[in-house]
């Protein structure tokens, strides 16, 4: 091994924040802005909220507001880096589905006005975020707009036959349009999601509606009784529901807290064979990012992926139980049987836990050859073993020429790296050589 | 498992509650109470019961089922809210000794019925609730409520003290997570408001639909158990890999991890601090990876750089889990576990109160692990061999308070030896001195 990987690795440069689009979110972006702009020109135009019959109500746009800035503040860190914004979801959709609230005119507001409340709700939760030096979610917000406008277009226009009809019609209207509402942001995010890492709109979507499909249920059952609870007591009934809903936020905030944490563990842990001096600086994590990269490319969902990094994040532990390092520490150049040792002393070591037996079982198995050997390894194990030989050989170099006689050297060896993962990787390692002319 | 004095207090408990019923029946006499409503809400009330999850990792167990009760306040009045919570008696769960069911159904029949009765004195309007009466309606429930969930706590409060002696509530981390608990209550105590808003419209269906959210929450809670489960399970096991290096120094993290725990709960740390040094004493050790094995396994005087190197590890400890998010005080344990309260310890030479808390306790229950443990050089020392060791230390090397803190600890909680060391036959090199020692500290060739 030469020592190229502390040198010459160039800092992630700042880009603009614009630059950092692609069309999939500026087409989000665009569609948003329309509605947002044309529901405030309509506003303005028509002179929609004073009439001369209808003194305008201020007291229902003003609570929804306030209720959906609310729940944009508190927004929730979901899994794999995902935000949502569950409680200025009930308060936007609440809005759109309103029936009526005693004492005031029979839901009256417009598919506009709900567009316009929830559009400036958003940007007012939004602003402490910005202010704090956080993202300001504008990806996430648009999707709600869009989902919000789609339910309250078709709503709105029909809510004042629901009034006096039996509840159970409404309701069933409601279920389907609340699940109408939640389907619309879930393809949004999946289609930003597969832009952003390269994964297909398939698996995404499979992988969304996974992990959001709790959270969309808590979200809809919220929303029809908010409206219903709302038509016999009044708004006062949001600040009272408010409380359970942050509890439920609470619950789920803590689920994915400890998700991170459980990562950031391993990924430290992981490391001490670089402290100790078994591999170079780096290595696990690189494996491992090359890993999931493949193996997104070749389509795994993400409860896989996560095993995948796991494994490639630990894959070299079983070296602890070696006496003296590996000269350079690259397993690739130590005997097959060396190599199995390794590999069956980590997978000892994860089995261990009780609970990562499937990640031991993709490390036990990086060592086998991709093709003849009783039984076949594992994808997972194969898309391990070649990221490995692909790290230790080029190491944290981006030199192009170094990466491609590397994958030469993985395709010319067919029986021990098998050809699709070779080629997955292939793909990825030509996209991560920035351009630097 | 239940004590005599627990027993008297249940069956007063339960007594009294009968009593007290009876009598609100007489004087509510005039109110109507439609059986179905009563039978949906005691329906709602066992399933909310039975779907009990853990809030920590630990005892702390939370229900939701308070919101039915105070659904029962609002639209049945004071006794139908006891006799809502009285059906716990029958709870589907397994497992419940006699005792506890009692008991569960004179405490929530109780708490019912106090959030009842408090609800008519503040003249709450009963029945199916109208706009026009929002706001005495709000008042009335939100100090019912709150009534509620404090005569809940009381009671399972005092049931705790009798049956498992007063130091349960400390040791338990209960006191902590109480907090949290009561925040929790209250939140879905406010469900009980809106299945009583809702019931006007859609009667019973109310029940079904709050159900929904309640259970989403529960699988979340559900799920975050399991994922801390997970987590300290995989922290173990990554532990041990580490500790296999060297076959003396095996479990060492986990005891000192114990020790550590025993000292933050003996002066009152608070749940999360306790949480993070659980996990400081694991691994604080870890940093002893980049030292190389031949420095740690070197027989006779080591030389300036060896010492060096050693003194080195609290440092490296801190490079590896830096990254990890755990409280700030966390990697400050781990850094300064070696620095002696007389200023002469490694690697800042901090001295007193200039050390970090979680250091200090993690330097103690290292040295006491250490010293009790089996060294290629020595056999391991007794507990009180340790202890007095200990306390000569106290002043110089460790900080009194919390060599005291953990005398005391050791007294009520029992420390659990390491097994007796034999070295397997094919060990050759093994460490032959322990930087952890106390009273073997490390020869340094002076040149």
């Amino acid at each position: 091994m030469t020592g190229s990987t502390m040198a010459g690795r160039p800092a992630p440069e700042r880009i603009a924040y614009w630059q950092a689009l692609d069309s999939g979110r500026l087409l989000l972006m665009a569609a948003a802005a329309t509605l947002v702009i044309a529901a405030f020109a309509a506003i303005a135009v028509d002179g929609h909220l004073h009439s001369a019959h209808h003194p305008f109500d201020w007291a229902p746009p003003l609570v929804f507001g306030g209720f959906i800035a609310f729940g944009e503040l508190l927004r929730l860190a979901l899994p794999g880096g995902r935000e949502a914004a569950p409680i200025a979801m009930v308060g936007a959709m609440s809005y759109a589905l309103l029936l009526a609230l005693p004492g005031h005119e029979i839901g009256r507001q417009s598919a506009l006005l709900v567009i316009a409340v929830a559009a400036i709700g958003m940007t007012v939760g939004a602003l402490p975020h910005i202010a704090a030096g956080r993202p300001a979610g504008v990806t996430g917000i648009c999707a709600r707009i869009v989902a919000v406008a789609c339910v309250a277009a078709i709503f709105r226009p029909l809510a004042s036959d629901f009034v006096h009809r039996p509840w159970e019609l409404a309701f069933s209207i409601m279920v389907l349009l609340v699940f109408l509402g939640w389907l619309i942001d879930t393809v949004i995010a999946a289609l930003i999601r597969a832009d952003d890492v390269g994964a297909r709109f398939g698996v995404a979507m499979l992988d969304e509606i996974r992990l959001q499909w709790p959270l969309g249920l808590a979200v809809g059952a919220s929303v029809i009784i908010t409206v219903f609870s709302t038509k016999t007591l009044g708004l006062g009934v949001l600040g009272v529901f408010a409380g359970p809903l942050l509890v439920t936020q609470v619950a789920f905030r803590r689920y994915a807290g400890i998700r991170a944490t459980y990562l950031q563990t391993v990924r430290s842990l992981a490391r001490v064979t670089e402290v100790a001096g078994y591999v170079e600086t780096g290595h696990s994590r690189r494996v491992s990012r090359l890993a999931v990269s493949v193996g997104r490319g070749l389509g795994m969902a993400e409860p896989d992926l996560l095993a995948l990094e796991y494994a490639a994040l630990m894959h070299d532990i079983g070296q602890l139980s070696l006496p003296d390092p590996i000269p350079g520490g690259a397993t690739v150049l130590v005997s097959a049987a060396d190599q199995d040792r390794i590999a069956a002393d980590g997978a000892d070591v994860i089995r261990e836990a009780g609970v990562l037996d499937h990640v031991a079982d993709l490390v036990r198995c990086q060592s086998w050859p991709a093709h003849g050997h009783d039984p076949a390894p594992p994808l997972g194990s194969m898309i391990i073993r070649a990221a490995n030989a692909f790290d230790d050989m080029v190491g944290g170099s981006t030199d192009r020429d170094r990466s491609a006689a590397a994958l030469d050297h993985l395709r010319f060896d067919p029986r021990e790296y098998d050809g699709r993962v070779v080629e997955a990787l292939a793909e990825v390692a030509g996209r991560r050589v920035p351009s630097r002319l | 498992m239940v004590s005599r004095a627990a027993w008297l207090y249940i069956v007063l408990v339960a007594a009294a509650t009968g009593a007290l019923v009876a009598v609100a029946y007489r004087t509510q006499a005039h109110l109507r109470m439609p059986i179905l409503d009563l039978v949906v809400l005691q329906v709602l009330f066992l399933v909310c019961d039975f779907a009990k999850t853990p809030l920590t990792s630990r005892q702390t167990k939370w229900s939701p089922s308070s919101a039915a009760t105070l659904a029962a306040v609002v639209l049945l009045g004071p006794v139908a809210a006891a006799l809502v919570g009285a059906a716990s008696l029958i709870s589907p769960r397994r497992r419940l000794l006699i005792a506890e069911r009692l008991f569960n159904g004179a405490m929530h029949a109780l708490s019912g019925l106090a959030a009842g009765l408090t609800y008519v004195a503040l003249k709450g309007p009963l029945g199916l609730p109208k706009s026009a009466e929002f706001r005495p309606l709000l008042i009335a429930f939100a100090v019912a409520a709150t009534v509620h969930v404090l005569a809940n706590q009381t009671l399972i409060w005092g049931i705790y003290r009798l049956n498992r002696g007063s130091g349960m509530l400390r040791r338990e981390g209960l006191e902590s997570s109480l907090l949290l608990l009561l925040a929790s209550d209250l939140g879905y105590a406010c469900l009980g408001l809106v299945i009583a808003a809702l019931w006007p419209i859609m009667g019973w269906f109310s029940a079904v639909l709050v159900l929904v959210p309640l259970f989403v929450a529960r699988w979340a809670m559900g799920q975050f158990a399991e994922q801390q489960r997970a987590y300290a399970a995989t922290m173990n096991a990554l532990c041990q890999a580490v500790e296999t290096k060297d076959f003396y120094t095996r479990g060492h993290g986990d005891r000192v991890s114990r020790g550590a725990v025993m000292i933050a709960r003996q002066i009152r740390m608070n749940s999360d601090r306790t949480e993070a040094i659980r996990f400081a004493g694991m691994l604080h050790d870890v940093g002893k990876l980049g030292v190389p094995t031949q420095v740690l396994q070197k027989t006779g005087a080591l030389t300036e750089d060896e010492y060096a190197a050693i003194q080195l590890h609290p440092m490296r400890g801190l490079e590896i889990v830096r990254e990890i998010g755990f409280l700030y005080e966390a990697l400050n344990g781990i850094m300064h576990h070696h620095e002696r309260i007389d200023g002469c310890g490694y690697p800042m030479g901090l001295a007193g109160h200039e050390i970090p808390e979680f250091a200090r306790v993690i330097a103690v229950a290292d040295a006491f692990d250490s010293m009790t443990s089996t060294r290629s050089y020595r056999e391991a020392k007794s507990i009180e061999q340790a202890i007095d060791e200990l306390r000569r230390g106290a002043g110089s090397q460790f900080d009194p308070l919390v060599v005291e803190a953990f005398i005391a600890a050791l007294d009520v909680t029992e420390w659990i030896l390491p097994g007796p060391a034999t070295a397997p036959a094919d060990l050759t090199v093994v460490t032959v001195q322990d930087h952890d020692d106390p009273t073997a500290p490390l020869q340094v060739v002076i040149p």
